[in-house]
């Protein structure tokens, strides 16, 4: 599980964790704990190309439905298969085995700090 | 990403159950229902959803609206306001029924208990507790009744599953049942104390499953919820929040008012054709709109079943083809059966079960299959 301190966050309540090129995307804490138990996520494939701030995905509990955006311009690399198979990883653990897509971007948008993102949600 | 509930309210017109510093200890989150910041879940919708259907769930509904109506024409009252022959209703019996306006629509579906010949009990919807207080007050005029809206001196806690008899059976405190609680049938009530407060006790609910639900005084709340935890805790009883309640009766194929039900619809429309008593001597408010019908066009209510694990939700449109024959007004993934589920109002000529429709999922087309409601019935149907 990564370091929530470490991590940057959207607004739409995505964490993102850069390593070079390569943004891990999934969403928070507080996100999965709102939207209650997840029973069902939609990812792009590998290879699609997806646009800063446009829905490429969906996460579904069984109360409601959540969209995710992409944070970044770029290329998909990787989709979180095992979330697909077993959504309540997202969550039993949404900084980590819960992940969802790897984005290969070229410029990073600006993103919000941990303390930001904290006083965002309030928590 | 976003999520659709609505965030927890800072409102301080929002209103509090009895209950509320015992679910906020519990770690609830919450949620905004009709005015009342209720426990949304404790910790799962799932684990609590399967807590309920194999062991117990505690629920708080204190939010419901509790209408006393007593006075020597209560029952003859009740006859003419409601669509359901409520003299007929034995003492300690419950009775499911509706209160229609004169076109026929629906104003809310509620409980009636009969405490005895001149008095009854009428449990309905947080949400219409107005609506309902007035057309019942309105409709006293002529009768010699009194009609008292007693909602905030009321909780109301509800206790669902299939070992829900034994807790009660195990709780300390009550007393004085009127009938044996393996005595007790469905729909069905006893008096009782608690600790030396009056306590009525209903097997009636909203889960599909064998249940209790517990009215008694706002004061007492508490110590009764704290008293069934403890008996509960060994045959696995969970404290439960209103999205498991909202899975639950959906599964059981049990209307909610604002989706299943509203002004807009006939009973019959809503397979509740039953619950109206046309026998019944003397008018009844929206007698002649019942008599005459919805018309021809009008929607029927079917379930819907699909595979994957995409599910259709309220308001999401469903087609036969390309023509849009009907909306969704309940759906979720069916945590008991596996598959998406969901309750629809459809053209008539769409609404045979077996039909083959599809539902629009956010722009994609899920197929679907037109089934009896409901989707799960228990295997005991004990009481």
């Amino acid at each position: 599980m990564a370091d929530a301190k470490q991590l940057q966050y959207t607004r739409e309540h995505e964490w993102v964790l850069v390593d070079g090129s390569v943004a891990t995307v999934g969403i928070t804490a507080y996100a999965a704990e709102k939207l209650g138990d997840i029973v069902f996520v939609d990812l792009p494939q590998a290879g699609s190309t997806v646009a800063e701030g446009k829905v490429v995905g969906e996460i579904e509990s069984t109360k409601s439905v959540g969209e995710l955006f992409a944070p970044v311009n770029g290329t998909v690399v990787a989709s979180n298969e095992a979330v697909v198979a077993s959504p309540e990883l997202v969550n039993s653990d949404p900084f980590g085995e819960g992940w969802l897509i790897k984005v290969e971007f070229t410029e990073l948008p600006e993103l919000l700090s941990f303390d930001e993102y904290s006083a965002l949600t309030g928590e | 990403m976003t999520d659709s509930p609505a965030d927890d309210l800072k409102n301080s017109d929002v209103k509090h159950s009895p209950l509320h510093a015992v679910h906020e200890q519990a770690g609830a989150s919450f949620t905004d229902f009709a005015g009342w910041l209720m426990p949304v879940r404790y910790s799962s919708d799932l684990a609590e959803h399967h807590a309920v259907r194999t062991a117990a769930g505690i629920f708080d509904i204190s939010h419901m609206a509790e209408i006393l109506v007593e006075g020597p024409a209560a029952a003859a009252f009740l006859d003419f306001a409601l669509a359901g022959k409520l003299s007929a209703v034995t003492i300690t019996q419950a009775k499911y029924s509706l209160l229609l306006d004169p076109s026929g629509g629906i104003i809310d579906d509620l409980v009636a208990y009969r405490f005895g010949d001149d008095s009854f009990l009428v449990v309905a919807n947080a949400g219409n507790r107005y609506a309902v207080f007035e057309a019942l007050s309105h409709r006293a005029a002529g009768f010699d009744v009194v009609v008292t809206d007693a909602s905030d001196g009321y909780a109301l806690i509800a206790v669902q599953g299939p070992r829900s008899r034994e807790i009660l059976e195990a709780t300390d405190g009550i007393t004085d049942l009127g009938k044996p609680l393996a005595d007790l049938k469905y729909y069905w009530s006893t008096d009782a104390f608690f600790d030396g407060i009056p306590l009525l006790i209903g097997r009636t609910g909203y889960t599909g499953e064998d249940g209790f639900e517990l009215y008694l005084g706002a004061d007492s709340a508490e110590r009764l919820w704290a008293a069934l935890t403890t008996a509960g805790e060994r045959y696995g009883l969970v404290p439960a929040g209103l999205a498991s309640r909202d899975t639950l009766r959906l599964e059981a194929g049990m209307p909610l008012y604002g989706h299943e039900l509203g002004l807009d619809t006939q009973p019959v429309q809503a397979g509740l054709g039953r619950v109206v008593n046309l026998t019944k001597e003397g008018d009844f408010v929206g007698r002649q709109s019942i008599e005459r019908g919805p018309g021809d066009d009008a929607r029927v209510l079917v379930g819907l079943v699909a595979e994957g694990k995409r599910a259709g939700r309220a308001g999401y449109p469903v087609f036969a083809g390309d023509t849009e024959v009907g909306i969704i007004t309940s759906g979720a993934l069916s945590p008991t059966l596996g598959h998406p589920i969901a309750m629809a109002y459809v053209d008539a000529g769409s609404s045979e079960p077996g039909t083959e429709l599809q539902i629009d999922v956010r722009g994609s087309r899920v197929a679907a299959s037109v089934v009896p409601i409901p989707f799960y019935k228990r295997e005991n149907t004990n009481g």
